[in-house]
């Protein structure tokens, strides 16, 4: 049974002995290492790069365009940030030249909060990446899909960008359906395929023979089935949204819990059909919530959707302030967790419909469907902010 | 090969002659090279009237680097696949894709933001050239980008072998960019050096700013030496210079598969671009008429032999001109059209042999 972690290794393996990858490379990617995580030991293509993000960037999109078939690693989606614009060319090209060159070039990197990561390696890139047009945007939750969209990516003769939740590089499946054809069992794989400690030179993996799986692009997978509140997630807190909604279950709450997996594109049928039928929606990620990818969703849930819609469709995402901090405090209160996506699920559960408390209360201040910041002087000094959003209010220390 | 001896013969320290004397093309190379200049010049002049005309909405372009991008043009070793040469230019490219063999209507249609742009089908300003068939990667606005794309191909082409080799230029100003230092640093990697031709045209602006403002280095080709990288400055407003000048470092990266930095000084003759004026700058030497001069001193072609090829060029400039104003736009619901490519063409062109022999062998 693989860990995240392993699932990617042997995608990136399958790649290379079927399907043409040429190069795997990154900051310590290569041997002796295998990657900061262990996600490109013993991959036969696997290189060392200098420490230069933009030259890994540049590099990949080269080889891309002299027809190899590189996969390369952006060692945390933090460091990223800079080479923006030569992610936008490589999404760009094809377009820019009227179709003259494609751009086959996978690109892989940690994300997220939920490992302590501090301020430079608990970044979420989800916002950023969909605002790439001319990229395909996944992101897995589970050993079978990061294996599986690592092959659908490969396979893909554009830019495609893998997103790997980092707190969930050490699990494993949940249940069958997380597992990926042939894998052997834990004790098993880890013999076979993760380097030894120590002295690793004349070591080589022993692969297992896996079934060539994908995550056809722009398809979902339903986590849990429910009728009362769809939850619409992706990474990391797809896991934390099943948990949460099992535990609701108990409460008589039952929530429709979707993992995306495929940022871009999207599989808006699936948020379609379960939100048309709930009524409610609940969009959750981890990144910054101002102009986050789930508010792209709400828009469109309420432009498709309005005359389905029983409450205003909400976000539960990162809170607005520059970096995830250290502590744990910090860190839990930037951050979804298991309690406030909990919290979160039950009030979209619950919440009066919008026509029936529009007519319990006749007065309601009608507020624009903006995004407001109001940081007045009572609140400033007592270090809380107001943020309000749709017309509803959170209160969180600044 | 002698390097101390090479950058003897190409180091042109400014205000004193190369020495030993300046080695001479034949008449028929030369005159051929001419003629390119003036195309590339004519057609420059008319992609200017066409943006004051209205009929483009904006000019960049490379008037004044004519007989160093002619030469790179003819040098390169032109075709598909690993097996030939990989170009990253710059939006001032247009001597060296004329010299290749791309017609001066197509960048007329780019200009005028056609649907038969070959280019970008109207979706691109003039100058951003792409072309596939030549190993012509699409060229881009930022100015610095393609120094860190060209490792790519760099990279593929060392696996490869053979002669092919990966050609990047970009302006002095760009080189100020991180992107320059990254090239250096890949491609001068112990475990894989690359076959990279690292050119810098040196025109001495960035837009407005002089060189001389920003720039402590004296040549900015001198980066590469740390690196190990044989470099050479050129005076790239002589089209012989420059051709010997290009021909070595060519040679070089292709027997040895190491990088080289060639830097050419050469003029800007009508400002950065139409937001600047587009204007005739008279103050810097003009590569056009170092030719002439050189062709009529030999007794190759006389002042009114190149007026006359002049005037015969701008009558062919102003009849693909009147074609491409009668040429259909885009459709705007072209927008869509190749936002995903649902078939992977550049794998393709790896495996395609050598077929072609190199434009330069004249």
């Amino acid at each position: 049974m693989a860990t995240v972690v392993q699932a990617v290794r042997m995608a990136l393996h399958m790649g290379e002995a079927h399907l043409g990858v040429t190069d795997i490379f990154g900051e310590d990617v290569g041997p002796p290492l295998g990657g900061v995580f262990t996600a490109t030991q013993g991959l036969e293509t696997a290189w060392n790069s200098p420490l230069d993000e933009r030259g890994i960037v540049g590099a990949a999109m080269g080889l891309a365009l002299a027809g190899q078939k590189p996969v390369a690693e952006i060692q945390f989606c933090d460091y990223a940030f800079n080479t923006i614009d030569l992610l936008k060319l490589a999404g760009n090209t094809y377009w820019a030249c009227a179709g003259d060159w494609n751009v086959p070039m996978t690109l892989m990197t940690p994300v997220g909060a939920g490992i302590h990561g501090s301020i430079y390696h608990s970044h979420s890139f989800d916002a950023q990446a969909t605002r790439l047009p001319g990229w395909k945007i996944v992101m897995p939750s589970n050993p079978r899909d990061a294996y599986g969209s690592l092959i659908a990516a490969i396979e893909d003769p554009n830019p495609v960008m893998v997103l790997l939740p980092k707190a969930l590089m050490r699990a494993r499946a949940e249940g069958p359906d997380e597992l990926i054809g042939g894998e052997p069992d834990a004790k098993e794989l880890r013999a076979r395929i993760d380097a030894p400690i120590g002295d690793r030179s004349g070591w080589v993996p022993d692969w297992p023979d896996l079934a060539l799986e994908r995550v056809p692009e722009g398809t979902s997978a339903t986590l849990r089935r429910g009728d009362q509140v769809s939850v619409v997630t992706f990474g990391r807190l797809a896991r934390v949204a099943k948990k949460a909604a099992e535990e609701l279950a108990g409460e008589g709450i039952d929530a429709e819990v979707i993992d995306l997996r495929w940022l871009h594109p999207y599989d808006w049928a699936a948020i379609r059909d379960s939100v048309k039928k709930t009524g409610r929606a609940l969009f959750l990620n981890e990144d910054t919530e101002i102009t986050n990818f789930g508010e792209h969703l709400i828009r469109r849930c309420c432009e498709d959707l309005f005359g389905d819609l029983r409450i205003a469709p909400r976000l539960h995402a990162g809170a607005h302030v520059p970096g995830v901090g250290l502590s744990e405090h910090l860190e839990d209160a930037s951050v979804p967790t298991h309690d406030s996506v909990l919290r979160a699920i039950r009030e979209a559960a619950l919440a009066p419909e919008v026509g029936r408390s529009m007519r319990d209360v006749p007065r309601v201040e009608r507020r624009a469907p903006t995004v407001d910041f109001s940081l007045d002087r009572e609140a400033l000094e007592g270090r809380v902010i107001t943020h309000e959003v749709f017309g509803r209010s959170s209160r969180y220390r600044a | 090969m002698c390097y101390g001896t090479l950058m003897s013969e190409l180091s042109v320290e400014m205000g004193r002659e190369p020495s030993p004397a300046p080695r001479q093309l034949p008449k028929e190379q030369l005159l051929k090279i001419h003629d390119l200049m003036l195309e590339g010049r004519v057609l420059e002049e008319r992609l200017i009237r066409m943006q004051r005309q209205g009929e483009g909405y904006f000019w960049i372009g490379g008037p004044g680097e004519e007989a160093f991008n002619v030469c790179l043009g003819l040098l390169m070793k032109k075709g598909r696949g690993l097996d030939h040469d990989f170009f990253h230019g710059h939006y001032r490219s247009s001597g060296t894709l004329l010299a290749m063999g791309a017609p001066s209507i197509d960048a007329l249609r780019q200009m005028a933001n056609t649907k038969t742009d070959p280019y970008s089908e109207g979706r691109n300003f003039v100058g951003h050239f792409s072309k596939r068939e030549w190993n012509v990667v699409p060229i881009t606005s930022p100015i610095e980008v393609q120094y860190s794309i060209a490792i790519g191909t760099g990279i593929a082409q060392a696996r490869h072998g053979g002669d092919g080799i990966t050609i990047v230029t970009g302006g002095d100003a760009g080189s100020a960019e991180g992107d320059f230092a990254s090239c250096l640093v890949w491609a001068s990697r112990p475990m894989l050096p690359l076959p990279m031709l690292i050119v810098v045209t040196n025109n001495d602006w960035g837009i407005s700013t002089p060189a001389e403002s920003q720039h402590g280095e004296a040549n900015v080709s001198d980066r590469g030496k740390p690196f190990g990288m044989p470099t050479a400055v050129c005076d790239g407003n002589d089209p012989e210079a420059s051709w010997f000048a290009i021909q070595e470092a060519m040679d070089y990266v292709r027997r040895e598969r190491k990088p080289f930095v060639l830097e050419a000084r050469l003029s800007r003759l009508y400002g950065h671009s139409s937001s600047s004026g587009s204007n005739y700058v008279s103050e810097e030497v003009d590569c056009l008429d170092v030719i002439a001069e050189r062709l009529e001193r030999r007794g190759w072609r006389s002042k009114d032999e190149t007026v006359a090829k002049r005037t015969e060029l701008e009558a062919s400039m102003q009849g693909w001109y009147k074609q491409v104003l009668t040429e259909p736009k885009p459709r705007p619901e072209e927008i869509w059209d190749y936002v995903f490519a649902t078939e992977n063409v550049v794998a393709q062109d790896a495996a395609v042999q050598s077929t072609e022999k190199t434009a330069g062998d004249l």
